[in-house]
């Protein structure tokens, strides 16, 4: 698996097995966020920096400790620690440089470490093997798939709040069948049916 | 707040505050488990031992953990029974392992597991911690078999589960195997329970 070219990578993490849409990694807090385009914008600009940081850091402690020491049963834990210190320091930068954003973000900025999408990668990473710089570039374009997908949505659930829908309808479910919608895009424009 | 019972926190796990309906927790598994009803099942067992081991284990050593440090703490111990749980599937239910994927180890970051862990096993005694892990456990479990046994009925024209099988006799649907059939079956369910709801309200009130 592990000498697949840098582009199939990169497209595969940004439509073809797009996190969100494909894959249902990181829903939580994509609902929650998406209600207001500015917000969406930070989440996302947030996850791809953890992202990275965690696929280039989570590679090296797999490879020069875990790997060498034969303690790859404590996988899961280091790669948590490792998640929740980046998103430790993410935190610490957005309250220094951009209060406004630090308060619209709330709740959902300290869950970034339990959001499925940045230990998705990580995992992924290990399962297929991937080199380091496989590793870089398949964080960056999973990192942009969720940005494309947030922003779309948070766009249109937006200019759907304008909309007549019955009450039982309104909220989250509404939400569902925008995704709905997005989804099939996903999947026929690129003719992926997971199997 | 009316007196707790044992049985009234299993009760309230599956209908007041069921994890997925009412709390919209754990969608990543919830929609990516449920492609056919035998995942979902495995899945939602799994999901429920990590929940019922941290919940006790939490629920134990509340008075120990400092608060300020506590989030950390969670983690470690939903971590330990992670890794037992995928070490175990691993070992003796290989086909399920290869279903499910990068799911098993994802439990840790499931919002259910911390969740409760933080809104409930800490503040409260064993006992009504064990019944708040089984309540939330069905909860997880029914919501996930439903959405299991659909698409899967739906999408292939028949249910396979554990060597038992039925069919019926339509025309599969692809689109509910897809991931768009599992965003439009949990948008309907919800809708659903909304409607429910709100009907319920009116009666109240009428």
């Amino acid at each position: 698996m592990a000498d697949v070219n840098l582009f199939t990578i990169l497209m595969d993490g940004i439509f073809v097995k797009n996190f969100l849409v494909i894959q249902f990694l990181g829903l939580c807090s994509f609902l929650g966020v998406t209600k207001a385009t500015e917000s969406a914008k930070g989440m996302s600009m947030a996850v791809v920096f953890v992202m990275v940081m965690a696929s280039i850091a989570a590679f090296v402690i797999n490879t020069y400790i875990l790997r060498t020491f034969g303690l790859t049963f404590l996988t899961t834990i280091a790669y948590i620690i490792v998640i929740a210190f980046l998103v430790q320091l993410v935190e610490f930068v957005i309250r220094k440089n951009s209060p406004g954003l630090y308060r619209s973000l709330g709740i959902y900025l300290p869950l970034i470490t339990t959001n499925c999408a940045i230990l998705g990668v990580v995992v992924l990473n290990t399962r297929l093997e991937y080199t380091f710089v496989q590793s870089v570039v398949h964080g960056i374009a999973a990192g942009i798939g969720y940005t494309l997908v947030m922003l779309f949505l948070a766009a249109m659930r937006e200019k759907a709040e304008v909309l007549k829908v019955p009450t039982s309808i309104q909220g989250i479910p509404h939400a569902f069948f925008i995704t709905t919608m997005y989804a099939m895009a996903f999947v026929n424009y690129f003719g992926v049916i997971p199997t | 707040m009316a007196k707790m019972t044992f049985s009234g926190e299993i009760i309230r796990g599956i209908t007041k505050d069921n994890p997925i309906l009412a709390l919209v927790l754990g969608l990543c598994p919830l929609l990516a488990c449920s492609t056919t009803l035998e995942n979902a099942i495995g899945m939602s067992f799994a999901a429920w031992f990590v929940l019922f081991g941290s919940n006790i284990l939490v629920s134990l050593l509340r008075k120990q953990i400092p608060p300020i440090t506590r989030i950390p703490m969670f983690i470690i111990i939903i971590c330990t029974f992670v890794t037992i749980t995928d070490m175990v599937m691993e070992a003796y239910a290989p086909p399920l392992y290869d279903q499910l994927g990068i799911f098993v180890p994802l439990i840790v970051v499931n919002c259910i597991i911390i969740g409760r862990a933080e809104a409930y096993a800490n503040k409260n005694d064993l006992k009504y911690s064990i019944a708040d892990a089984i309540g939330i456990g069905i909860g997880f479990l029914i919501v996930l078999a439903i959405l299991g046994f659909v698409r899967e009925l739906f999408g292939t024209g028949g249910i396979a589960l554990y060597g038992f099988e039925f069919n019926i006799p339509i025309e599969p649907i692809t689109f509910m195997i897809v991931p768009g059939g599992a965003f439009m079956t949990i948008g309907i369910l919800m809708a659903m329970t909304n409607y429910n709801n709100i009907r319920k309200q009116r009666k109240g009130v009428a």
